[in-house]
C-alpha cells in the first residue's frame, strides 16, 4: 500500500476516477501542463490527454459555469479553482445554477460536477489565499460540501464526490497537502458522503471539527488524555447535508461539546452544529456548548496569521472549561 | 478550418423590408412556400401565446411574465435553423424558440405560472430552461458545446442573451472560452435596444454589439432581427460551421422591444411612446405577411384561419394549464438531490405532516 500525502491522494483519486469513467473531465487554470499550482493534477495530462485534462482561460465563472453545462450534457466535470478566495465569483454559478438545475427541471437536467479548491490558512500565503468560507456553500440547498481531513479521507471522499449524481463542493485543506503521509490503498473504494467519522472515542467531552483543524483537535485530545480527560473527536467530513447522528450519539454520552473551526466565529458552520445540539440534545448537555474559532476579523496576512489560527491550547482550555460542569 | 481567421461581418444582413419588399439577397428558403408559411405560423403562434400569457397575468392566473412582442423573428428564425439534436439555452424572452423546439404552450404557461414541472419538457429533453440571472446561461452553453465536441461533434449549442446581457462578464468569458477551445457554440444577442429602462446607448460604447466577437476571436454577424428570413439564414450559416468545423460565432440580431420589460414594468416611465410608435411598422409578423401576400401565397382566408387556429390552440393550452393539479408540497424536497439525504428526511416529513417543520 502506497504512503501518500493528501495532495497525492487527491491526484490518485482523480486518476482512478478518470480511468474508470471516460466521462470524467478535468478543467481549471494550469491543471494540464503545470499539473495544478499544488500539483494535484500532476501527470494526468500525460495519462489522459488534452481533451480530458483542460487548461482553462483565467475565468473562474466559466470554469464553474461550463462545468454546469458539461454535467447537464452527460459528463462528470471536476473543476479546480486555485484558491478558495477566488471561488466567490463562482457563487452565481454554484448557488443559482449547479445546486438548482435538478430541482428547476424536476430531474430532467442534472449537475453531477465537483468543484475542488484548496482552502484555509497556515501556509503563509498572500491575501485571498487563506480563507475558510465553507459556510457560504453549506448554506446552499442542493449542494454537497465535503472536506477531507487526511490523505485516506481525501481519496475516498473525492471518489464519492465524483461518482455522486449531484454537485459537490470539495474543499481541500491545503495546510495538510504535504503535512504527512499515510497508507492509502488505491482500491477505488469511496467513503460515504453525508456521514461524520469518529476519529477517537471518549466519554468526557466531544470535540467536533473538520478539515485541517482536526490536526489541532487531535493534538488537544492527546493533551487532555494526559490529564485523564477522555475526548471523543468527530470529523464532520460532509458539512452539507449535515448528518448529526454521530455527533448527537457522542454528546449524549459525554454531555459536553467543543466545536472547532478555522473560519471566523459568527455565522460559521459551528453555529449550525451548536444550534442543532441545543435543539435536539439540550437535556444531554452538562455544560454550555463551546466554539473555538477564528476571530471575527479579516484573515490576516502571514505576519499575524499564527495569532488568528485556533491552536490546541485554546481547544484544551475550552474543553477544560466544559469539564468544570458536572 | 478551425485555424482560419475569424470571419466577421458587421453589415446588417437583410432579406425583406418592412413592406415585405426584397432588400437583400434572398436565402433559398424564401422560395419555399411551405417553409416560409411555417415561419409565419410559428411567429403568429408566439404572439398568440404572448397575448394569452399577459391576459392570464393581468387576471391573476400567471406570474410575472416577460413579453416577446416584436422579437418573434429572432426566436423563431434562430430555432428554425437548429437541428433537433442541437441544444437551446435561452434567456427569458425566447418563447418563440422554445415553442419551435417542441416545448408546449402548456409547459411554458406552467413555468410562468410558478410550477417547476413546466421545465420538464417532454420534447427537447436537452434544452435548458429559462435563465433569469442575465447571461449566466452562456457559460453553461460553452459547457454543453464542449460536451458535444467531446462526444464527436456534429451538433451545436445555441445561447441567447439580450443587449444588456452583452455587458456581463459571463458573456465575454463564455465566448472567449468558445474561441480558445473551438467550441460549436452560436451565441445570439437579441438586441431589443432596452435593458429594462437602460437604452443601448447607455449600455455600451462599442460600435455594434457584434464587435464584441473581435475580442474573443470568433466569427461575427449582424442581422435585421425583424426579418425572419435573414435571421434564419444567418443562424443556419453559423450553425453549419459550428457543427461541421466546431467554429463558434456571435450573432447580433437587431430588433425592438415593443412591450414592457415584464408585466411588472411600465415602460412609459422611461421610454417615449413616440419611439415605440416609430418601431411598430418594422415589426416582423406584418412584414412576413406582406412578403407572403406579394408571392401570392397568402389570402385573407388563410390569415383568418391561422389567427383562429392559433388562438384556439393557445386557449386550449391555457385551459389545460389552468386545470392542472398542483404538485404535492413535498416536491420541493424530492428533486433537490437524486436521493433525499437522511439529514433532510425530518424536514420533509414535517412538511408532509403539516407540522410546520420547526422541530
Amino acid at each position: 500500500m502506497a504512503e501518500l500525502t493528501l495532495v497525492e491522494a487527491v491526484q490518485c483519486a482523480l486518476a482512478r476516477a478518470m480511468a474508470e469513467d471516460e466521462r470524467v473531465v478535468l478543467l481549471g487554470e494550469d491543471v494540464a501542463d503545470d499539473g495544478g499550482v499544488f500539483r494535484a493534477t500532476d501527470g494526468l495530462l500525460a495519462r489522459f490527454g488534452r481533451e480530458r485534462v483542460r487548461d482553462a482561460p483565467l475565468s473562474e465563472v466559466v470554469i464553474a459555469g461550463a462545468s454546469v453545462g458539461l454535467a447537464a450534457a452527460g459528463f462528470r466535470p471536476v473543476a479546480e479553482i486555485q484558491f478558495m478566495g477566488f471561488m466567490l465569483s463562482t457563487l452565481d454559478q454554484m448557488v443559482n445554477h449547479a445546486s438548482r438545475l435538478r430541482n428547476r427541471t424536476r430531474g430532467r437536467l442534472t449537475c453531477p460536477m465537483v468543484l475542488r479548491a484548496p482552502y484555509g490558512g497556515g501556509v503563509h500565503a498572500p491575501e485571498h489565499h487563506s480563507e475558510s468560507m465553507e459556510a457560504l456553500f453549506a448554506h446552499t440547498p442542493g449542494l454537497r460540501v465535503a472536506i477531507p481531513s487526511s490523505p485516506s479521507k481525501a481519496y475516498g471522499l473525492l471518489l464519492a464526490a465524483i461518482r455522486d449524481p449531484d454537485p459537490v463542493v470539495f474543499l481541500e485543506p491545503k495546510r495538510l497537502y504535504r503535512a504527512y503521509r499515510e497508507p492509502v490503498e488505491d482500491d477505488g473504494a469511496a467513503l460515504p458522503l453525508d456521514r461524520c467519522f469518529v476519529l477517537r472515542e471518549g466519554g468526557d467531552v466531544t470535540l467536533v471539527s473538520w478539515g485541517a483543524m482536526l490536526k489541532e483537535t487531535l493534538a488537544a485530545a492527546e493533551a487532555l488524555a494526559a490529564d485523564g480527560i477522555e475526548a471523543a473527536v468527530i470529523d464532520v467530513a460532509t458539512l452539507k447535508p449535515l448528518d448529526m447522528t454521530e455527533i448527537a450519539r457522542s454528546v449524549a454520552q459525554t454531555g459536553r461539546c467543543v466545536i472547532v473551526q478555522e473560519a471566523p466565529l459568527t455565522a460559521g458552520f459551528g453555529a449550525e452544529i451548536a444550534a442543532r445540539l441545543a435543539d435536539e440534545n439540550l437535556f444531554d448537555l452538562l455544560a454550555p456548548i463551546k466554539r473555538v474559532a477564528g476571530w471575527d476579523t479579516v484573515m490576516p496576512l502571514p505576519r499575524l496569521e499564527a495569532h488568528y489560527m485556533p491552536d490546541p491550547a485554546r481547544i484544551v482550555a475550552a474543553a477544560r472549561e466544559a469539564m468544570r460542569h458536572r | 478550418m478551425a485555424d482560419a481567421a475569424p470571419d466577421v461581418d458587421f453589415t446588417l444582413r437583410r432579406a425583406i423590408g418592412p413592406d415585405g419588399e426584397v432588400v437583400g439577397p434572398l436565402p433559398d428558403v424564401a422560395s419555399d412556400r411551405e417553409a416560409v408559411t411555417a415561419l409565419y405560423r410559428a411567429m403568429v403562434l408566439t404572439r398568440s401565446f404572448d397575448e394569452k400569457a399577459i391576459a392570464l397575468q393581468r387576471t391573476g392566473r400567471l406570474g410575472t411574465y416577460a413579453s416577446s412582442l416584436g422579437q418573434e423573428a429572432v426566436s423563431v428564425g434562430v430555432a428554425a435553423a437548429m437541428a433537433a439534436e442541437d441544444v437551446l439555452l435561452p434567456s427569458f424572452r425566447e418563447h418563440g424558440a422554445q415553442l419551435q423546439r417542441g416545448a408546449t404552450p402548456v409547459e411554458l404557461f406552467q413555468f410562468w405560472g410558478g410550477d417547476e414541472r413546466g421545465n420538464d419538457f417532454k420534447g427537447p429533453r436537452g434544452d435548458f430552461p429559462v435563465c433569469i440571472p442575465v447571461s449566466s446561461q452562456l457559460p453553461h452553453a460553452a459547457g454543453v458545446a464542449l460536451a458535444m465536441r467531446l462526444d464527436g461533434g456534429g451538433r451545436a449549442a445555441v445561447a441567447v442573451c439580450g443587449d444588456g446581457g452583452a455587458s456581463k462578464g459571463d458573456f465575454y468569458e463564455a465566448i472567449n472560452l468558445a474561441g480558445v477551445w473551438e467550441l460549436p457554440l452560436v451565441t445570439v444577442i437579441c438586441n431589443n435596444r432596452w435593458a429594462i429602462s437602460t437604452p443601448l446607448a447607455r449600455q455600451t460604447a462599442a460600435g455594434t454589439l457584434a464587435h464584441k466577437a473581435l475580442a474573443a476571436g470568433i466569427d461575427a454577424r449582424r442581422v435585421d432581427g425583424n426579418d425572419v428570413l435573414a435571421v434564419r439564414a444567418v443562424a443556419a450559416e453559423c450553425l453549419e460551421r459550428a457543427r461541421a468545423d466546431s467554429r463558434p460565432a456571435l450573432i447580433e440580431a437587431v430588433t425592438y422591444r415593443l412591450g414592457d420589460h415584464t408585466t411588472v414594468d411600465d415602460a412609459t416611465r422611461y421610454r417615449d411612446e413616440a419611439e415605440v410608435k416609430e418601431h411598430w411598422p418594422q415589426e416582423p409578423i406584418a412584414r412576413l405577411r406582406a412578403y407572403l401576400v406579394a408571392q401570392d401565397w397568402w389570402a385573407k382566408e388563410d390569415e383568418t384561419r391561422l389567427l383562429k387556429e392559433s388562438a384556439e390552440e393557445i386557449a386550449a393550452a391555457s385551459e389545460t394549464y389552468l386545470a392542472l393539479d398542483p404538485e404535492p408540497p413535498t416536491a420541493m424536497f424530492d428533486h433537490l438531490y437524486e436521493t433525499l439525504p437522511p439529514a433532510l428526511a425530518a424536514q420533509r416529513a414535517a412538511l408532509a405532516g403539516g407540522t410546520g417543520g420547526d422541530g
